[in-house]
Order: C-alpha cells, then sequence, then structure tokens
C-alpha cells in the first residue's frame, strides 16, 4: 500500500506557501458527530460500522469535491499504520485499534478524514508555511460537503457537539509546526512559550526520548474552541505565530552578531556529519537537519535547497526508510541505511544545485 | 519521600492496597508507578477537564446533593458519574441531559459557555429526506433477509417515490 506516496514527501513538506522556513506546515483539524449515534469512545461495533457506512456514501456523495480514496486500517499492516503517523495524516492513538476504522486521504493529501478517531469525523487540512486559512477553507468545504448527506451534531448553545468538552463548539484544532533553534540556542524558549500560553495557545514540542525537544520543532494551536468564530482563532493564532517568528529572527541575529563562529561551525559540522557518517539515528537525523535548515534559514549553506532538507526529515523515519527501500529492517540494519539515503540525497541535491 | 522501588525519584503516588485483608502502602514516583501498571484515569485529559471534574467528584457530598448521582443520559445510558470519570460524553444526547452541569464546566475550560462560530451548511428539514432513505434501505434489507418480498416491493416503491421527489427538488 502507497506505493504512490512514497515516490514524492508530502505535499505539506514541500517548502513553499509563506515562511516556509521558520513554519513548516499550518494544519485544521475540526471534528464533526453524525446525529444519533453514539460516540466512539463507547461505541459498540454496530454503531461504528454505522458511521463507517454513512462517512462512506457522504464521500461517495460528495465526490465533486472529494477526490481522494476511501482505506480502512483493517487493511494496513504496522508499516503501512506507522507511515501514515509519521507523514502525520492520523494520530498514533487512530492506529491503536483498526475496528471499523476508515480513512479517506485526498489528492496531494491536502486532506484527510478519519473515521471513527475519537470523534465520528476528524476532517483535517494540511499546507506548507504559515496558511492557515488555506487549510481552514479546504477543512471547511469538506465539511460543507459532507453535510449534505450527514446531520451532525449541534447545538444552538454549544455549537458542534464532540467526545470531549474540550474540543465543543467550533470543534476546531489549527495548527503550525514551526522550527525554533535560534530561541532554543540563546535559552530564550522557555520565556515565550510562557507568554503564548498565557494568550490561550498550547505549544507543545516534539519530543523525543528524554526531556530533549526533537528537531527544534514546536506544535502551537489554540487551546479552545468555544466562544469564539473560527476566523477569530485563526487571525489570533496567525498574528502570535508572526510574533514568534520575529522573535526567532531576533534571535539568529543576535547569534550572528555575538558567536557568528560558534553558530557556522555548528551549521557546517550537522552538514558534515550528514553527509559522510556511516549510522544514524532517526533522532540524530532530525538534530542535525535543524542546524542545516537553520544555516540554510541564514544563508550560511548555500546549495541545499529546503524541498530536500523537508525530504530527509520525512524520509529517515522508520517506516518511510523501509517502505522508500521497499525491505523490512532492524534498528540496527536501519541506522546504516539511513545514513547512506542520507549521504546520497545530499549529494544529488549538492551536485544538481 | 522517596520511592519505594526505585529509591531514587520523589514518590508522587501514593497508594493504599488490600491484599489478603491486610493493608498495603506504596509510595512510588510517576515511572515505577506506570511499571506496576497503575494508570491515572486522567493522565490523557487535557488539564483544565481533569482539575474541574476532580474537584467536583472531591465534592462528592454536593454531587448527592443535587442528585448528580442519578443524572443519566436517556439515549446512551451515561451517567454523570461515569462522564466524570472518563471525561468523555457518550453521545450528542448527553449535552441535553448535563446541560446545567456542562455549561459551568465549559466556562471554566473555555472561558465561553456559548458557540460562536460556524452553523451546519444544510438544516435539519432539508437532510430529512436523507434520513428517510436510511431507513427505508434498512427495512428493504430485512424484509430481503426474511425473504418477505411482498415487503420489500412495497419498500422499494416508496424508496422509488422518495428518490423522484428529491429529484424534482
Amino acid at each position: 500500500m502507497f506505493d504512490d506516496m512514497i515516490r514524492h514527501p508530502a505535499t505539506w513538506l514541500e517548502g513553499n506557501g509563506t515562511e516556509a522556513e521558520i513554519v513548516l506546515s499550518a494544519r485544521v483539524r475540526l471534528a464533526r458527530n453524525i446525529s444519533g449515534l453514539r460516540y466512539p469512545p463507547i461505541a459498540q461495533q454496530e454503531d461504528r460500522e454505522k458511521v463507517l457506512a454513512y462517512a462512506e456514501d457522504a464521500i461517495t456523495y460528495g465526490k465533486d469535491f472529494l477526490k481522494g480514496r476511501l482505506l480502512y486500517v483493517n487493511d494496513m499492516d504496522i508499516i503501512d499504520r506507522d507511515f501514515l503517523i509519521e507523514r502525520h495524516l492520523v494520530s498514533p492513538e487512530f492506529m491503536q485499534n483498526a475496528s471499523a476504522r476508515g480513512l479517506y486521504i485526498g489528492p496531494e493529501e491536502k486532506l484527510c478524514i478519519m473515521i471513527n478517531e475519537e470523534d465520528h469525523l476528524r476532517i483535517q487540512a494540511i499546507s506548507s508555511g504559515l496558511t492557515i486559512e488555506d487549510s481552514f477553507d479546504e477543512a471547511s468545504r469538506a465539511d460543507d460537503f459532507l453535510s449534505k448527506r450527514l446531520e451532525f451534531d449541534f447545538d444552538d448553545e454549544f455549537g458542534y457537539l464532540t467526545s470531549c468538552p474540550t474540543n465543543v463548539g467550533t470543534g476546531m484544532r489549527a495548527s503550525v509546526l514551526i522550527h525554533l533553534p535560534g530561541l532554543v540556542l540563546t535559552r530564550d524558549i522557555e520565556n515565550v512559550i510562557s507568554r503564548i500560553t498565557k494568550l490561550g495557545l498550547a505549544v507543545r514540542g516534539f519530543y523525543g526520548e528524554g526531556t530533549e525537544v526533537l528537531g527544534n520543532l514546536f506544535q502551537v494551536s489554540n487551546q479552545t474552541t468555544l466562544g469564539r468564530s473560527e476566523e477569530d482563532i485563526i487571525e489570533s493564532l496567525g498574528q502570535v505565530t508572526n510574533q514568534i517568528i520575529d522573535y526567532e529572527n531576533e534571535a539568529r541575529e543576535k547569534l550572528f552578531r555575538d558567536a557568528r563562529d560558534q553558530i557556522e561551525d555548528k551549521i557546517w559540522r550537522a552538514y558534515g556529519i550528514l553527509s559522510n557518517a556511516r549510522i544514524l539515528t532517526s533522532e540524530e537525523v532530525m538534530n542535525l537537519l535543524s542546524a542545516v535548515r537553520l544555516g540554510y534559514g541564514m544563508g550560511v549553506i548555500k546549495d541545499i535547497s529546503l524541498n530536500v532538507i523537508n525530504e530527509l526529515l520525512l524520509f529517515s523515519q522508520p517506516a518511510h526508510l523501509q517502505k522508500y527501500l521497499k525491505m523490512k529492517m532492524g534498528a540496527e540494519e536501519r541506522d546504516f541505511a539511513r545514513a547512506k539515503l542520507v549521504r546520497q540525497k545530499l549529494a544529488k541535491s549538492v551536485a544538481s544545485g | 519521600m522517596l520511592c519505594q522501588d526505585c529509591h531514587k525519584n520523589e514518590a508522587t503516588v501514593h497508594l493504599t492496597q488490600i491484599i489478603n485483608n491486610k493493608k498495603v502502602e506504596l509510595n512510588l514516583c510517576k515511572s515505577c508507578a506506570e511499571k506496576r501498571g497503575f494508570h491515572s484515569p486522567f493522565e490523557k485529559m487535557p488539564f483544565p477537564l481533569a482539575q474541574f471534574l476532580t474537584g467536583m467528584l472531591k465534592e462528592k457530598g454536593e454531587i448527592t446533593r443535587n442528585g448528580l448521582q442519578t443524572l443519566k443520559c436517556p439515549n446512551c445510558g451515561m451517567t454523570f458519574t461515569e462522564f466524570s470519570k472518563m471525561g468523555r460524553l457518550g453521545c450528542g444526547s448527553c449535552y441535553t441531559a448535563f446541560r446545567t452541569q456542562l455549561k459551568d464546566l465549559l466556562r471554566k475550560v473555555h472561558g465561553s459557555n456559548e458557540h460562536r462560530g460556524k452553523t451546519p451548511s444544510t438544516t435539519v428539514k432539508e437532510l430529512k429526506p436523507i434520513r428517510e432513505e436510511r431507513k427505508l434501505k434498512e427495512q428493504l434489507r430485512q424484509a430481503i433477509e426474511k425473504e418477505d418480498f411482498e415487503t420489500a416491493a412495497i419498500i422499494r416503491d416508496k424508496l422509488k417515490e422518495l428518490m423522484e421527489l428529491c429529484e424534482d427538488k
């Protein structure tokens, strides 16, 4: 499965769109539930199957807009499932239980719909760069098409009803995936995070083992979903994100001014290891790529494109690596194969650049 | 107090177990507690929600006084006590059944309890024929299963009529 998808990285990693060097992607998720059926956390098999059948009918009906394909989690093996998690198309929780779970994937992976996750439907749109409005428009249109065939639980007072009361109202979670190596290096990140949190937004790091944030990547999202319109929520997330970008750029200028040699050394060392190492773990690649990405952003490294950096970020993940090389590998084999792939892709990128 | 398993971390999980009529007290750090298989039911819950619900459970006296213990959703059967433990509602009707309590909760979690966003683009009335179509299709399936072809024919006519009506619109 997904042989067509492995040939190119996800559209949201193309590296175009506003501020794409710092903001990797913008995502909007809408939670919807079908009236009269129990919510997935307590639903019996019968209800879950009804949800799947109704959703399938609505997707088929909306084929003018919903031109992608519908898949069943039951048909996927472990690597397929991890592949979708790595691509951020599904949540890890979604893959833990396959029963009556469906996944719609739209053309170019801009849109996907998880069926029978925590809510009956989770409509999700992802785009590259600081493009929250684009993602919202896409998700909202899908919502409109689906509601031609489905009656969603909606309350005049509480809005769209959801399994967890923290999602009620708009049912919307809007988020940006943002790269902040400058703020991490100047140690201003804690301050920035606490300021963002006070504004009613949530910040999460991409944690690996221990407490270190993997690849200096952070996800900023709205905390509340009730009492404000979708446009309002998106506008304030956009404003705060622009503010964070300003802080990050200031931090980079400061680093360049005060510690230029050390920063350039860090960037070139990372580049050196990635282009020459024989064994690399995925955590190591993520952290080294963060430095290379910083080097690209600061104009230190010129002969590499954002596209290649993003592609490496994704293809060095375990399931992507195995799918790309078309073989199953243990951890040690993967580390060796990963280093080889990174070397080849970097060499090719420099040669063509 | 240090964790009794690893003797390294501060014990933050305190448990009392009764094993063979003997009271056993456990004082563990979070990771050792997890190793022994103790998970807090609130662990996966968003923070302010869990906090609020724990508070509500603690005021159990109040729960009894207000008759919250007997509060139950007539559609899916979820009780308010179950919701307080799980943090998830069972169906759309739960919001009606627990409206008063939820209003309070939602104001604390979201800072508001009134929706100000998008509304469904298709109204409930407009969706009526689709509900009808689903019902008829289900009846048709059951009739065919029972080999009751007479009823099946009637239902099929009704379906046809409904479809024509929709197309006219």
